[in-house]
């Protein structure tokens, strides 16, 4: 195995992503992946690749859409305002069936938010985000090492179905540094195998090829998403990736990914020691997701607990694959808030016990919203107090 | 016996869905002809844009990629970037380009990309049927300026070519228009060159043509026409802009 070294997660992504072949990078700037373009600046001038700090994230998403469809393995990054322009490009993209990859580097939403690490995209980024019917592949990596291994596996599978693949991080991620090391040797695009689909040179021996997204005969577009279901059943059969530990005789699982499995996988360690039998699936893939596993560990633990910083997204595909089996619980910190793992620690603990402590209920919100100042009527509401 | 006109080997032989009269099919045509002639058809990558032109990856003989509304410019960036030895041309209307394209093909203008920008002003959204757009003239009818573009509510038309020829790193720009044998001609030539600059590497090379649109215009042809050179020509005046192209032999 290679020797570590001390990497920021963001350049770790980069050089990552220089490694897996990209020679195409656009992007705008937006904290907390300003590494990533700054380091895309010098470092693709010295792979021969092209580097384009573009005028907003619409117009890098596009300049990544008439990369790509040379075949050149093409790249953007941004975070979650970003990455909310880019659904447009994104959303032809997925209907060009064009490879590529966007990074988002999650920070605090909605609007402008808080620059600091979030889950608040999941929902965004699984289930499309753009108009229209189509998703993304989407990969959570929970430390610089997998920021850095990602973008290999993210083009190789965008490539193989010829879907957008998307690494959902966030700000921490971004951010932390760690040792990490390259489990890849550097891919010579060259050697890559050609894309016959590709605009380019046309010497005759083809006929003209063309990229587009529209289908405007009766039936055509059906016929277009139908085809391009397939490849999606095919990925939600074959690509599934996740993490396990400890699930084997876990009392409750927590699921939870992304630098929330981190704090979740501390506290799974601090309660075994005190003997308390709970484990950690951690979805690496988040589309597609591991609904097959979760289903079948729902038959054998009491509970789940899901560690999301966001005010719950993952956990409706938890609870879709659990089917009600058992209880699903959530442990939530909205707002670019780190996940505590003592926190998680007392949730775990109260669903064994049947306390509340720390377990988020959007209902517990309703009732305390009752009682404060939200309700008009309610006279105790101090001026000032309505946000 | 030599036929005087032959279909250009660079338009592939389908019926276009273009209305009778309109100015997109002769530009196509002039396009396909530049290409045929600097024998360039088998390395030139279209973008079509979202509009009326949005089957141009059909009717083009090359490889082609039909993009989102505006966004033309950006691609043309990045297949140029990717594929410097393909010859990248982006079509655009007007709402295209001047509205909510704006800022692609500003700022691919001063990047200095060399690609090569063919602009439809058609003084309306064709496609869409006949809203108004951004170089909608003063008084002119829209449905959605039932009443003619009022200067207080909607101010003045963007006149695209002057504008972008305030950008240092734009290198060729040019107003044409495809209304008599004659301005087709010089359109021709005009396009031709554009051509040519990026074949020769000079850079950023912008055709605005005016062009009419009978049916949303709620015309006849030659009507259409009579406002072409009366109204449009005067808001719109032809000429070069800017040439920092290479200088023709022999001036
Ligand atoms: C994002 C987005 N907004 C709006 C539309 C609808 N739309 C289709 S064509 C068009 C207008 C095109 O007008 P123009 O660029 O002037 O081209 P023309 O049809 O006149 O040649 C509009 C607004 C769209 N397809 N996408
Ligand atoms: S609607 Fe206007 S621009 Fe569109 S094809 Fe017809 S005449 Fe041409
Ligand atoms: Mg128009």
């Amino acid at each position: 195995m290679a020797e570590k070294e001390l990497k920021k997660g963001n350049e770790a992504l980069a050089e990552g992503a220089i490694r897996a072949g990209c020679r195409f990078f656009a992007g705008y700037p937006i904290t907390p992946q300003n590494e990533v373009p700054e380091y895309m600046s010098w470092r693709q001038e010295e792979v021969g690749g092209a580097f384009v700090q573009a005028e907003s994230e619409i117009a890098a998403i596009n300049m990544i859409y008439g990369a790509a469809a040379t075949g050149v393995r093409a790249m953007t990054s941004s975070s979650s305002p970003g990455v909310s322009l880019k659904q447009e490009g994104i959303s032809y993209m997925a209907g060009a069936d064009l490879p590529c990859l966007i990074v988002n580097m999650m920070r605090g939403g909605p609007g402008l938010g808080n620059i600091a690490g979030a889950q608040g995209d999941y929902m965004q980024a699984t289930r499309g985000g753009g108009n229209g019917d189509y998703r993304l592949i989407v990969l959570a990596p929970n430390s610089v090492e997998e920021l850095g291994n990602f973008p290999k596996l993210a083009f190789e599978l965008s490539e193989k179905y010829r879907v957008p693949a998307m690494i959902l991080a966030d700000g921490i991620l971004g951010q932390m540094m760690e040792g990490m090391s390259y489990n890849f040797e550097p891919v010579d695009p060259k050697t890559l195998p050609a894309k016959p689909w590709a605009l380019g040179i046309n010497d005759g021996t083809r006929a003209k090829n063309m990229i587009s997204s529209y289908g405007l005969a009766e039936g055509e577009l059906e016929k277009m998403i139908l085809k391009r279901a397939e490849r999606y059943a095919l990925i939600e059969r074959d690509e599934v990736r996740f993490e396990e530990r400890f699930t084997e005789d876990a009392e409750v699982v927590i699921v939870a990914y992304g630098i929330s499995a981190r704090a979740s996988m501390a506290a799974v360690n601090a309660l075994r020691k005190e003997g308390i039998k709970v484990g950690l699936l951690r979805p690496i893939t988040l589309w597609p997701f591991p609904t097959k596993k979760i289903a079948q560990l729902a038959d054998k633990c009491k509970a789940m607990l899901c560690a999301e910083m966001s005010l719950g997204q993952m956990i409706t595909d938890v609870k879709l694959a659990v089917n009600g089996k058992i209880p699903v619980h959530l442990y939530a910190k909205p707002g670019a808030f780190f996940p505590i793992a003592e926190d998680i620690e007392t949730a775990v603990k109260s669903i064994l016990t049947g306390k509340k402590d720390f377990l988020f209920n959007l209902s517990d919100l309703a009732e305390k919203a009752d009682n404060t100042c939200h309700k008009p009527e309610n006279k105790i509401c101090k001026e000032g107090t309505l946000l | 016996m030599n036929p005087v006109t032959k279909r250009p080997e660079s338009l592939v032989d389908i019926p276009t869905h273009y209305c009778p009269g309109c100015g997109h099919s002769v530009v196509h045509r002039l396009i396909a002809e530049t290409m045929d002639e600097l024998d360039i058809r088998k390395r030139t990558i279209c973008i079509a844009p979202v509009g009326c032109a949005v089957f141009a990856d059909k009717y083009f003989n090359c490889d082609a990629i039909q993009g989102a509304h505006g966004r033309g410019p950006a691609i043309a960036t990045g297949l140029k970037r990717s594929r410097p030895d393909t010859i990248v041309f982006s079509y655009q209307g007007d709402g295209d380009l001047a509205s909510i394209g704006m800022a692609e093909i500003v700022h691919a203008a001063a990047r200095g990309e060399n690609i090569t920008v063919i602009f439809i002003n058609n003084t309306i959204y064709g496609m869409t049927g006949g809203q108004m757009a951004p170089t909608t003239l003063v008084g002119q009818v829209a449905t959605t300026a039932p009443k003619g573009r009022n200067e207080k509510l909607q101010g003045n038309p963007i006149n695209v070519s002057e504008m972008l020829s305030q950008l240092k790193s734009a290198k060729y720009i040019e107003r044409v228009s495809v209304d008599t044998p004659q301005n087709v001609m010089k359109a021709k030539k005009a396009i031709k060159k554009a051509f040519q600059n990026q074949i020769d590497g000079v850079g950023f090379s912008f055709i605005e043509v005016l062009s009419i649109c009978p049916t949303n215009w709620g015309v006849e042809p030659l009507k259409a026409l009579e406002f072409l050179r009366t109204k449009m020509m005067t808001q719109y005046p032809l000429g070069v802009f800017k040439d920092e192209g290479k200088k023709e032999e022999g001036k």
